[in-house]
């Protein structure tokens, strides 16, 4: 039974040469899913602010967009960090991937240490989830996007603590890479939500 | 480790170099093995199915007079909101994705799913979130502003929507939408990838086919509707404003993203069905598929189409593009067509059988068919106005989820029972089954049409006593009551059929897919070999492979 397994299993067949490995599929497959997630947050802030007489309604805090522009980059450098590692391990540079996984790392906790600190200058000024249509839309979209980053960044966390144990080579590394795909998500979801409430108004 | 990182399926073979002793009980309840799981997806989903039916007999029992009888407003809403609620996302939805757990892989030749420990985690929130969902009994009251939740209804300002059972309504639906997306991502890279030597895309059996195509709809439609909860969620009990005109928000708002899921959602609940009976009708026509690519192409149609109708549902707000929407409507039944005529040919000149799964796939054929036509007239803008608030739309839902995909869900289980258990079900019982159910289904939703012409308005507890109102609603609670009688024979037959000791052939019924061509029930590790496949009928090609190569030569010599 084992044998007629291994048989199967090792099959040319089975693990297409050059095709896509099923961890990656399934990761770009799961962030397929997190795009149509976000899409319909989007498409509420969107039908919202549409039928708001005027947007952002009165008595919204002033929004800080050099401050914001400074977290994208922090984010956006922090997504090219993460792209050397991938590139420093499919070259077999183990050492330069722990070292690269780690300040992406802080990059990433850094800009949700920022993102920490407007929430609370805002929420100073009396903006809230609950305190009118622009509180709730800001809060939730910008909410579930730290969530995200909170959770690639538990992802990376993981990753940096294998890497460290030498467990990924130049041949194995689906899960740098599937880390990879996350955080350059999370980065360009970011990007969409500086565009459409610090940049558009 | 570095094994794993690149194989994840090798969870799988894990599993089965663990050593027997340990207790059938815990085998199950920490299995990873896609037989396993979709058996257990099968049970789950049929034990809320009767908890839900057992709620529907509640229902037409207080609709069998007029007044209030057993069940006040109040307990009415509840029922009518847990009844819905419950048969789609906790049975429909889940079953049909269990006989996807377990008879994909087998279909395409794989050992497993891509992900097996993401599987059981799939499937243990099913009845975790069966349970958030039931907890609201003793919690204060269930959900009560309809399978749909309209917002303004379920914000709470109102009458409605003021019980903590709206609040586990949105978290049980968290659930399900978390195990669907989980089981789709599943169910695509199996089927990219996991697909055995010469299994290519066009030579997958018809059900392997829609399940992709369902999980592709699940994996981008169920994703809004989880942004959809967790606004309204925030709206709930965050102060949030979406969905509060009164704040700056915008009540249908959750119409659309709640029909952006939801359509889909439709046909994620009868796509899978229209797989099952297209392997069963041609296994017992003894004929293949009419038409296999067609039939692909138009469930690929009907999948992309899917995502442009959802505000059909909302004709009626005053708020949508009419012509837009309902031309994408009268659109999406043409593929659907394109269906009845690859079944409809199949049949034609067939060496036709009729055991019990043949009968329910030809009841799936029949009711699905009214269901659809009922449904084509809705989607004229000016008789969806008229008819949208009655119980037209109750007949016609129930056309196409019962009629439709019970039928197939009924038709499905008789077929592969065999695969399940070695054994197949008793014919006699099957058939008696079969026969309660089409009458009892018939006679409790049929008159539904003609009830909503009349302009009997659904979703109330009280009906004015007009003539033949309360004979047609008194004959629709006999219907349900001869429903509920009808799972008798299936159940008594099921037991007895597993208590049977001796086993049936291992391929009881000629299948020509691949599932067929192992043991019955297969092996832990699916499959010992596995044949050469040069046709979407790999054992089919087996038992004539010598006409094959005769006609093989012929052809080549032809060709010089």
């Amino acid at each position: 039974m084992a044998v007629a397994d291994a048989a199967l299993r090792d099959s040319p067949e089975h693990h297409k040469p050059g095709g896509i490995s099923s961890s990656l599929l399934g990761m770009v497959l799961f962030i397929a899913s997190e795009v149509m997630f976000f899409g319909g947050l989007f498409g509420a802030y969107f039908t919202i602010r549409s039928a708001a007489t005027q947007w952002p309604p009165e008595g919204t805090p002033h929004l800080d967009t050099v401050y914001a522009l400074g977290l994208t980059a922090v984010l956006v450098s922090s997504s090219v960090t993460m792209q050397l590692g991938v590139w420093a391990i499919r070259r077999n540079e183990q050492r330069r991937l722990v070292l690269l996984l780690a300040v992406t790392l802080v990059l990433g906790v850094t800009f949700l240490a920022g993102q920490a600190n407007e929430y609370r200058t805002l929420i100073d000024e009396g903006m809230t989830l609950s305190s009118g249509v622009f509180g709730s839309t800001f809060f939730t979209l910008t909410g579930f996007h730290g969530a995200h980053v909170a959770g690639g960044a538990a992802f990376i966390l993981i990753v940096l603590l294998r890497a460290r144990s030498g467990q990924f080579t130049a041949r194995y590394h689906d899960t740098v890479e599937m880390a990879s795909y996350y955080w350059h998500f999370v980065d360009v979801v970011w990007l969409g939500l500086v565009s459409t409430i610090y940049l558009l108004r | 480790m570095a094994v794993t990182e690149s194989r994840p399926e090798a969870a799988a073979a894990g599993e089965h170099g663990i050593s027997p002793q340990r207790h059938p009980i815990v085998q199950w309840l920490t299995t990873t093995d896609h037989k396993k799981i979709g058996i257990m997806y099968l049970v789950n989903s049929y034990v809320f199915f009767t908890v839900a039916g057992l709620l529907a007999v509640f229902i037409r029992v207080e609709l069998a007079e007029p007044g209030t009888q057993f069940f006040g407003e109040q307990r009415y809403n509840e029922l009518f909101t847990m009844h819905g609620t419950t048969m789609i996302f906790l049975f429909i939805i889940p079953i049909l994705a269990g006989f996807g757990n377990y008879i994909v892989p087998l279909q395409i030749g794989a050992l497993d799913m891509a992900f097996p420990r993401v599987n059981a985690l799939s499937f243990w929130m099913l009845p975790l979130a069966g349970i958030v969902l039931f907890s609201s009994y003793l919690l204060g009251g269930p959900a009560d502003a309809g399978w749909t939740q309209y917002t303004p209804l379920s914000e709470g300002i109102g009458a409605q929507g003021n019980s903590i059972g709206t609040d586990l309504w949105v978290v049980a639906l968290l659930l399900v939408g978390t195990s669907s997306i989980l089981g789709a991502v599943n169910f695509i890279t199996t089927i990219f990838n996991m697909r055995a030597p010469g299994m290519t895309m066009f030579r997958m059996p018809l059900f392997t086919w829609t399940m992709l195509v369902t999980s592709l709809l699940v994996l981008l439609a169920t994703p809004v509707f989880t942004a959809a909860l967790a606004m309204l969620f925030i709206d709930r009990n965050l102060g949030g404003s979406f969905f509060n005109p009164a704040k700056g928000g915008i009540a249908i708002l959750w119409q659309n993203v709640f029909w952006f899921y939801s359509h889909p959602a439709v046909y994620v609940m009868v796509l899978p069905g229209m797989g099952i009976i297209s392997d069963v009708l041609p296994v017992f026509s003894r004929k293949p598929l009419f038409g296999y690519k067609a039939f692909v192409f138009a469930t690929v149609g009907i999948g992309a189409l899917g995502f442009s109708v959802w505000a059909h549902h909302m004709f009626v707000t005053g708020q949508v593009l009419l012509p837009f929407f309902s031309i994408m409507t009268f659109l999406i039944a043409v593929p659907t067509g394109v269906k009845f005529f690859n079944w409809i040919a199949t049949l034609v000149r067939g060496k036709l059988s009729f055991p019990p799964a043949m009968l329910f796939a030809i009841g799936f054929l029949t009711m699905f068919l009214i269901g659809g036509i009922d449904g084509v007239f809705l989607a004229s803008p000016p008789v969806d106005f008229a008819l949208t608030e009655t119980y037209w739309v109750v007949a016609h839902i129930h056309y196409v989820l019962f009629g439709g995909s019970v039928f197939a869900v009924y038709a499905g289980f008789y077929y592969w029972f065999p695969k399940f258990t070695g054994r197949k079900l008793n014919d006699g019982l099957g058939k008696l089954h079969f026969w309660l159910q089409f009458i009892g289904f018939n006679l409790t939703f049929f008159p539904m049409h003609i009830l909503g012409l009349l302009g009997m308005p659904r979703r109330v507890q009280d009906y004015a006593d007009l003539p033949n109102w309360v004979g047609i609603n008194q004959l629709q609670t006999a219907g349900a009551l001869i429903i509920a009688l009808s799972t008798a024979p299936f159940l008594a037959n099921v037991v007895m059929t597993m208590r049977r000791k001796d086993r049936d052939p291992e391929n009881p019924w000629d299948g020509n897919t691949l599932e067929w061509y192992t043991s019955s029930p297969p092996p832990a590790h699916n499959f010992d070999s596995l044949p050469e496949i040069h046709s979407e009928r790999p054992l089919f090609d087996l038992q004539h492979a010598d006409e094959l190569t005769v006609h093989a030569d012929a052809t080549t010599t032809g060709a010089r």
